[in-house]
């Protein structure tokens, strides 16, 4: 019988911190502007230049560690990290090692029924590299110095997870915490959360580790997911040949679903790191503390329950406007204004949900107000416009925020309750329909539906088809 | 107790510093380093147990920053003493991946 | 008194009285630098024609009263580690030969607002590395008492300036010794401040921990004079220290009764000159006779400063030096194969001897399996001598000590025995380790002709205290010039 394995991972989740500068100069660190523009003397290692520390940055790097549960080191340093490499522009990048900002975590993640731990060993605060675009025109390198100096954490987890749904599971879960916390958008494809997965197999039932690699250059959690199948497989199929796993660092190709190690004579993998004597101590007291904690936000749990008790929300609902922080945000707005929080519920749920796959987007991307996604459902609710008409607005919300007040005023889409002229449309309706009426009298139910139709179309979709109904039955009694 | 300075290590530390040394400059090298190890070794002689490491002299902590942007384009001095540059970009032989 | 001979508050008090200008002081030192620098070589830049057009703007500034300090007008010349914007930095190193800073360093602009007037920026051992200023690309500089001796190092260049008379003061910087030990050997006046008393923004560091920017002059008045324009709560350096005071020439003053100093008898050892001693030994008379309470005390862990200090300046210089790598700025070799073999031909092409030591040493000990051993022991020494120095300040006011061991050996002496000039630092490195202020005066010459000279040790931000020894001492005696400098110049 074939010997079964079983998979051990860890990760090393990289997060660009949402700071408006860097972590150690006043740059910016806007996304996708012309190379190089965001630079100084200190991002871009020039000499005699000094780092200064960005106190956001410890901010959010302390929320964050809160928040998944760790300890905070009250005194913390920064190290140097020695390496070559022309993304690094000191040729050392400033991390911490011996005493990283948070330590002994966990968050726990929920996989099917199965609910379990994932430890966090260790979260620190550095410094982002520079970004390297190869120029096949001549086979060189060019580097833009935007990125380097932007703040980032990393966030070591300890080997905890068994599978691929196991990594998803945490990956997500860190997501929401940190964007409940607005401490970064966490977006995989525009590399603002990174994910290194350090993956090994063992005889299942041993209780040793067998020897992990690192594979990175994941940018989704497709990439992420394949990429542990695939390290997985390849693993296993070395150790049933006999040979064995050689620890090395791997790079992920997403195009051809493969990986490759980086090895070179030239990475020692010796950072030599020490003290960074540039930058002083930091002192994180038990006011400051407080504080941080203070100021964190209602987590996804918390929301769901309230939302359950509160407003009435099922689960599986408040399950889904709480995933982004962004739609829970809108949610408790809008409801607070418009006082419906079930109706709010339905548009996020049914046509939010519909519109955001549409177009391929994230709830974080949502771009209209709460405000006025509360006036549609006042419009609603009073009558003013019809379901349809109503559907029909929201699309116009979702694509330009438009206030729908003004929209439906504009368009002249109100539903049309004056009796008298309904009635004369009715009137023609039936007078150019005798064959429907005929069939209606004749106890066909059907051809009423045709009449509701075609008075709709007439009334350009503003009547009320309550009314309308009710009206016709009455006529063709 | 006499340090020992392999061919090996010359070579890693060589690596690490990026830094080629030729033939004799490995040799002088390798002396130098020997001679300056031993004399560090010195420092065995001290008992050190129970002192903190310092790396900063006076007990300065928490000099931070406000998270406010206040340098503008700055791509001008970043290229004003490279060596070759294109695209405003500096430019180097290709890296890896 | 010619103006080339002036200290710069003399002749910064003539500028403001209108007796001289700012364009003449310029010229004074232009043509000292013409008549000597052949000779001395002081510099690697010399910026006539910006220099003179800076002292014109300034004098403007000085007749209409916005520049009213005593520095207004008076050129300087810089150690060229500090950022000059525009202005070739180089640290005398082939791998920063055309490097033109993009900002100026903050000292450097604090003096700057004072009305300052660079002349050009001063030769130094390569990257602050060496103790007799002949580890520089750009060739050695010679001391302006004996052309056949070296100036000291690192900051020979700034030292040797002031001695040529070919400016009356410059900036040099201090990582073991390098403005106290060179001071020594020119006979002139140089202080290394407490550590975070000026900032580091813009000096190219070699061991951040220990560099400081300081003075070099005539006298001690200047020292004073010159640090209160410099020091400064830099936020751009975040081991800046905000100080109480910034006061230095309300020091100066001809008393020291009472003022308890002490002498490590663990100082004068093997290895200490004769001459050197007695001129020690009789100045510390001297200081005795104004009402001083001199007495010996047993400072201890002295021979442990070096070593520790090499293991911690040379970790901190693999890393500080690992940006130069031809991609940014500097030297980049011609031909390579690819980035690595770029980044090695050019740092091993772009790096003398000396750096390349140092390097490698700081590489090792920081690597895999020996930071305990060496790093972490290193820093653990640096807090017993801290602990040392600290007892000792508990009972003394200020240390008297040697600069240095010796006066200035003969060019080409001391660079074969890396270890032996090494050894030359005895007297100030623990100044460094410690954090401490350290000023250098010159007390007499020897048998040879060589100043030599004495430095004050204080206890950190006790600056006034050691300007207040060393200034009553000087009132002892005349400043003395080299002869090169007296020939037919004598007025």
């Amino acid at each position: 019988m074939a010997k079964q394995y079983e998979t051990v991972i860890g990760l090393e989740v990289h997060v660009e911190l949402a700071t408006k500068t860097k972590i150690f100069c006043s740059c910016s660190t806007e996304f996708g502007s012309a190379p190089n523009t965001h630079t100084c003397p200190v991002c871009t290692g020039m000499p005699g230049s000094l780092p200064v520390l960005n106190k956001q940055v410890v901010e959010y790097a302390a929320a964050i560690g809160l928040a998944t549960n760790c300890q905070i080191t009250q005194v913390c340093k920064f190290d140097r990290k020695n390496y070559f490499y022309p993304d690094n522009p000191q040729n050392y990048q400033i991390s911490q090692l011996y005493l990283p900002i948070a330590r002994n975590g966990y968050v726990e993640i929920e996989v099917g029924d199965m609910k379990k731990n994932v430890r966090i060993h260790e979260m620190h605060m550095e410094e982002d590299a520079g970004k390297l675009v190869h120029d096949e025109w001549d086979d060189t390198s060019l580097i833009d110095y935007n990125r380097s100096g932007v703040p980032l954490v990393e966030i070591v987890s300890e080997p905890d997870m068994r599978s691929a749904d196991e990594v998803i599971a945490y990956l997500e879960k860190l997501r929401t915490i940190i964007q409940y916390l607005g401490a970064s958008d966490c977006k995989l494809q525009e590399g603002s959360m990174r994910v290194d997965v350090n993956l090994s197999v063992r005889e299942a039932g041993t209780e040793k580790f067998g020897t992990r690699t690192e594979t990175k250059n994941l940018n989704s959690f497709k990439a992420i997911t394949r990429a542990i199948e695939h390290e997985r497989e390849r693993q296993i199929e070395l150790l049933e040949e006999g040979k064995t796993v050689t620890q090395d660092t791997r790079r992920w190709d997403d195009n051809k679903e493969t990986s490759y190690a980086m090895r070179s004579k030239e990475d020692a993998q010796d950072y030599r790191y020490f003290p960074e004597p540039d930058l002083v101590p930091i002192v994180i007291s038990d006011e400051w503390i407080a504080e941080i904690k203070a100021r964190q936000p209602e987590f996804r749990s918390g929301k769901i329950e309230r939302y359950k008790k509160e407003f009435d929300i099922p689960q599986y609902d408040a399950e889904i406007i709480t995933n982004s922080r962004h739609m829970a945000d809108i949610f408790e707005k809008a409801s607070s204004i418009c006082g419906k929080p079930k109706k709010v519920s339905n548009w996020l749920m049914v046509e939010t949900m519909r519109l955001l796959k549409e177009h391929g987007m994230e709830p974080e991307e949502i771009t209209f107000s709460p405000e006025n996604l509360a006036k549609l459902v006042m419009l609603s609710e009073s009558g003013t416009i019809n379901s349809s008409v109503a559907k029909e607005v929201f699309e116009k919300i979702f694509e330009n925020n438009v206030d729908p007040d003004k929209y439906v005023e504009e368009n002249g889409l109100k539903t049309v309750n004056d009796e008298g002229e309904l009635q004369k449309v009715l009137e023609k309706v039936i007078a150019e329909n005798p064959q429907a009426v005929v069939d209606y009298k004749g106890g066909k139910e059907k051809a009423l539906g045709a009449l509701v139709g075609q008075t709709m179309k007439a009334m350009k979709g503003k009547a009320n088809p309550g009314m309308v109904n009710q009206k016709l039955r009455e006529m063709l009694k | 107790m006499a340090n020992k300075i392999s061919d090996e290590t010359i070579e890693y530390v060589g690596i690490l510093a990026k830094l080629e040394l030729s033939g004799q400059e490995k040799e002088d090298a390798k002396a130098d380093m020997e001679k300056m190890l031993d004399y560090i070794d010195t420092l065995n002689e001290l008992d050190t147990d129970g002192i903190e490491p310092m790396s900063h002299v006076f007990p300065v902590q928490n000099v931070f920053r406000e998270d406010i942007v206040r340098n503008g384009d700055g791509r001008e001095d970043t290229l004003a003493n490279a060596p070759l540059t294109k695209d405003h970009c500096l430019k180097v032989p290709r890296t890896i991946g | 008194m010619e103006i080339k001979s002036m200290t710069a508050v003399e002749l910064g008090k003539k500028i403001q009285a209108k007796e001289i200008s700012a364009v003449e002081a310029v010229r004074a030192s232009l043509a000292q630098i013409d008549k000597v620098e052949e000779q001395v070589h002081s510099f690697v830049t010399i910026d006539r024609a910006g220099t003179l057009q800076r002292a014109e703007e300034v004098q403007r500034q000085i007749s209409d009263g916005t520049l009213t300090g005593p520095l207004a007008g008076v050129p300087v010349a810089v150690k060229d580690n500090m950022c000059t914007k525009g202005m070739l930095t180089t640290c005398s190193s082939k791998i920063l030969g055309n490097f033109k800073p993009v900002f100026t360093a903050e000292a450097v602009r604090n003096l700057e607002k004072a009305g300052a007037v660079i002349i050009g920026k001063t030769n130094m051992d390569e990257f602050a590395m060496g103790s007799t200023t002949e580890t520089s690309y750009f060739g050695v500089t010679r001391n302006p008492w004996n052309l056949e001796h070296v100036p000291g190092g690192s900051s020979g260049g700034s030292c040797a300036a002031v001695a040529a008379e070919e400016c009356p003061y410059a900036l040099g910087s201090d990582t073991g010794g390098s403005i106290r030990q060179p001071s020594s050997f020119c006979g002139v006046v140089g202080i290394k401040p407490t550590y975070g008393t000026v900032s580091r923004y813009g000096l190219i560091a070699y061991g951040s921990s220990l560099d400081q920017i300081g003075p070099v002059a005539k006298d001690v008045t200047d020292c004073a004079a010159i640090l209160e324009a410099i020091a400064s709560h830099d936020p751009k350096d975040s081991t800046s220290i905000a100080r109480e005071s910034y006061d230095f020439t309300g020091a100066l003053r001809d008393d020291v009764k009472g003022m308890k100093i002490g002498i490590p008898q663990d100082y004068f050892i093997d290895g200490l000159d004769k001459e050197v001693k007695e001129h020690i030994l009789r100045a510390a008379k001297v200081l005795e006779e104004k009402g001083a309470v001199v007495e010996e005390f047993d400072l201890s862990l002295v021979q442990y400063a070096i070593p520790a200090y090499y293991v911690i300046a040379s970790a901190e210089a693999s890393s500080n030096l690992a940006r130069f790598d031809g991609v940014k700025y500097g030297y980049r070799t011609e031909e390579y194969e690819d980035l690595h073999n770029m980044y090695k031909k050019s740092r091993s092409e772009g790096f003398g001897a000396e750096v390349k030591r140092r390097i490698m040493l700081g590489s090792f000990v920081l690597s895999s399996g020996y930071y305990d051993a060496y790093y972490l022991k290193a820093l653990r020494t640096k807090a017993l001598i801290k602990q040392a120095f600290d007892r000792a300040f508990e009972k003394y006011d200020a240390i008297l000590a040697p600069a240095a061991p010796t006066t200035a050996p003969r060019l080409g002496a001391s660079l074969n025995d890396p270890l032996k000039m090494y050894l030359g630092d005895i007297y100030t490195i623990s100044v460094n380790l410690a954090g401490l202020p350290g000023i250098s005066i010159p007390v007499g010459t020897d048998s040879k002709g060589l100043p030599v000279g004495m430095q004050v040790i204080g206890s950190c931000f006790d600056e006034k205290k050691i300007f207040n020894i060393a200034y009553a001492y000087e009132q002892t005696g005349e400043y003395k010039r080299p002869a090169l400098v007296q020939e037919g110049g004598r007025e």
